[in-house]
């Protein structure tokens, strides 16, 4: 029970080992292997949770070595909540992703799942780690293998895609590391914990100031806020099906989950709301991110596409909802980070069921595809729903969070900009069930008459996963007042 | 003027790593040729790791392993003056830096052949031209 902590990181990195070696076996077995490492992560992750829950906070020392000098694992409330979104999406994806896997990548497939694993490796190392340096290291190992997925993608686009991603992800990663190298020559200590006791005393230095942007700059541009996010609309889109499936959802909001930790654990609150004066700056940026997120979504001709705007605008959210500097704000922003991924998963997969018709993203490539594939669309209205942020389903209780910060802080703009932008996603939403619903198919009336009332639904192993999701989303939207009851309160205070 | 000078003479360590950093950031925004961006992107690595490895050193101190500890027990014997050693963890922490930059750069190189193979050039004008031909 004591190294669960460890166990998080150790299974989905053996099962990485042995399915690589299964591809020179045998290739039958990396597919298996990869769904045990993965339910092993999941499973014990759970039980972490369950275990923070009912005793608070655990840490665990690698070689036994103690925390200012070890590394440790640190896992508390928050961790542990975004590690479980990060093994069950990593997990449902791979169940519903298998067929996709097989067309896409036949030859390719036993290279694609220790990649995957390698990647959720990664991401959860970078959750649940309390040691700065070694949150640099998890961060390149989920970023390499990110880059190598995104580059198993489309032929013609998905290299140069990876490549750009790789230019401006590499000066995040640096940024992130030089930041830390500021707060290590001040402290002498690389322990989030250590570091956020010994600042306090060093709080007007310049070294830290310059720190602290360092290290925040980096992570935006990982997670792609807005003036920074130009790498991450050709990226989600070019990569293969499967693996865009996971990035898109846990990347970004595994990087929001730094943010925060660096905000609360090392930097601590009265640090950064109240001795640095830019917490109305970086409001003000993340209003720009939501609105501007928001337009390009308007102007895309890709379902995917649009979705990865969509992403950039709901980083705005999280973003703003951290810096608003009251607790509403950020049960807001942190209880967005599980809607979110939801949603964007839910999407996501709805999207590529419709890829399986082999028809391409385009908007009006989507015509009649509500009698084609109703079960499909079903999920995706109701993933578009959330995204609106419509009451029963769980984006609405995020964003009523993040309103009521707002009106709690007086930041009326960031107010003005979640209002705006949920109206342009009703927009963009309502445009895709127009085309789809109500748009006669283009090609010819013969064709229309020979398949047009005929149901095309996506495999069942890809639709079971897509309805779990969107019940999913209903699920969490009734019970959201528990998760932030037993949850994010209890971390907040 | 001359204190000017002497503050950046003290701590010109920084003064180059910043000046190295530059660098590197200007190839990769500036430069037309993939490769020469991915020069430019290891320049940039560089620059950090110099950074970390110039801080962990100290004026006339030596490798931090303890002198003449041969034979000795008695824990008094063994005080140890931190100013004599150099700081070894930027070092070690450069050891897993090195290695993740390497690992960048193959896989941008390994990128980069891909890119190649798909449309014969490797300069990003040529590129962007293809794709808009592509795409009419």
């Amino acid at each position: 029970m004591s190294a669960y902590p460890a166990l998080v990181i150790t299974i989905p990195l053996l099962a990485t080992f042995v399915g690589t070696g299964c591809y020179w076996l045998n290739r039958k077995l990396c597919y298996p292997v990869a769904l045990l490492g993965l339910a092993g992560s999941l499973y014990t992750s759970v039980c972490l949770l369950i275990k923070v829950m009912a005793k608070g906070s655990i840490g665990h020392y690698h070689a036994g070595w103690t925390p200012p000098w070890g590394i440790e694992y640190r896992v508390d409330l928050l961790n542990s909540f975004v590690l479980v979104i990060i093994g069950s999406v990593a997990l449902i994806n791979l169940v519903a992703s298998y067929l996709n896997i097989e067309q896409e990548m036949s030859e390719k497939s036993g290279i694609f799942y220790p990649l995957y694993l390698l990647f959720v490796t990664g991401l959860s190392g970078v959750v649940i780690t309390g040691d700065l340096f070694n949150l640099y290291v998890l961060l390149e190992v989920t970023s390499l293998s990110a880059y190598a997925l995104i580059a198993m993608g489309s032929k013609d686009r998905a290299p140069l895609a990876s490549l750009n991603y790789v230019f401006i992800g590499v000066i995040g990663a640096s940024f992130f590391l030089l930041g830390t190298g500021y707060l290590y020559i001040m402290t002498g200590s690389l322990n989030m914990v250590n570091v956020g006791a010994l600042l306090p005393e060093l709080y007007s230095s310049q070294a830290i100031l310059v720190g602290f942007v360092f290290c925040i700059i980096g992570v935006w541009i990982k997670m792609a806020f807005f003036p920074l996010h130009v790498w991450l609309p050709n990226a989600y889109t070019y990569a293969p099906i499967a693996a865009s499936r996971v990035i898109a959802p846990l990347m970004t909001k595994a990087m929001v989950y730094v943010m925060i930790r660096l905000m609360l654990t090392v930097f601590r609150p009265e640090y950064i709301y109240a001795v640095l004066d830019l917490q109305n700056v970086i409001v003000w940026l993340s209003c720009l991110a939501i609105v501007a997120g928001a337009v390009m979504a308007l102007a895309q001709k890709n379902v995917m596409k649009m979705l990865t705007y969509i992403i950039v605008s709901e980083i705005g959210y999280m973003v703003g909802g951290a810096w608003l500097g009251n607790q509403a704000g950020m049960t807001g922003s942190v209880l967005h980070i599980l809607n979110d991924a939801l949603m964007t998963f839910c999407l996501f997969l709805a999207v590529g069921n419709i890829g399986v018709l082999g028809k391409g993203f385009r908007l009006d490539s989507l015509q009649g595809i509500f009698q084609k594939m109703p079960v499909t669309m079903a999920c995706f209205v109701l993933g578009g729903l959330s995204i609106i942020g419509v009451p029963p389903t769980c984006g609405f209780f995020s964003k009523w969070y993040l309103l009521n910060g707002a009106i709690q802080a007086g930041h009326y703009a960031f107010l003005v900009a979640l209002l705006l932008s949920s109206l342009v996603n009703v927009i963009l939403f309502f445009r895709i069930f127009e085309i789809g619903f109500f748009e006669p198919m283009s090609h010819g009336h013969t064709y229309a008459h020979q398949s047009g009332g005929a149901i095309q639904e996506a495999p069942i192993s890809m639709l079971v996963p897509l309805i779990l999701v969107s019940f999913g989303l209903l699920v969490v939207g009734l019970y959201s007042g528990l998760i932030v009851q037993q949850i994010i309160v209890p971390f907040l205070t | 003027m001359h204190e000017f000078f002497m503050e950046i003479v003290d701590k010109y360590n920084y003064w180059l790593y910043i000046i190295l950093m530059m660098i590197g950031l200007y190839a990769m925004i500036v430069k037309n040729n993939l490769i020469k961006k991915l020069v430019g992107m290891n320049i940039f690595q560089t620059a950090i790791i110099l950074f970390y490895i110039s801080i962990g050193y100290k004026e006339d101190a030596t490798l931090p392993i303890i002198v003449n500890a041969h034979g000795v027990h008695s824990p008094e014997e063994l005080a140890i003056n931190t100013a004599e050693y150099i700081n070894p963890l930027p070092h070690v922490l450069m050891l897993t830096a090195i290695v993740v930059s390497v690992a960048t750069l193959g896989v941008a190189l390994a990128l980069s052949v891909k890119v190649y193979q798909q449309y014969k050039t490797l300069e990003e004008d040529e590129i962007r031209m293809r794709i808009r031909e592509s795409s009419l």
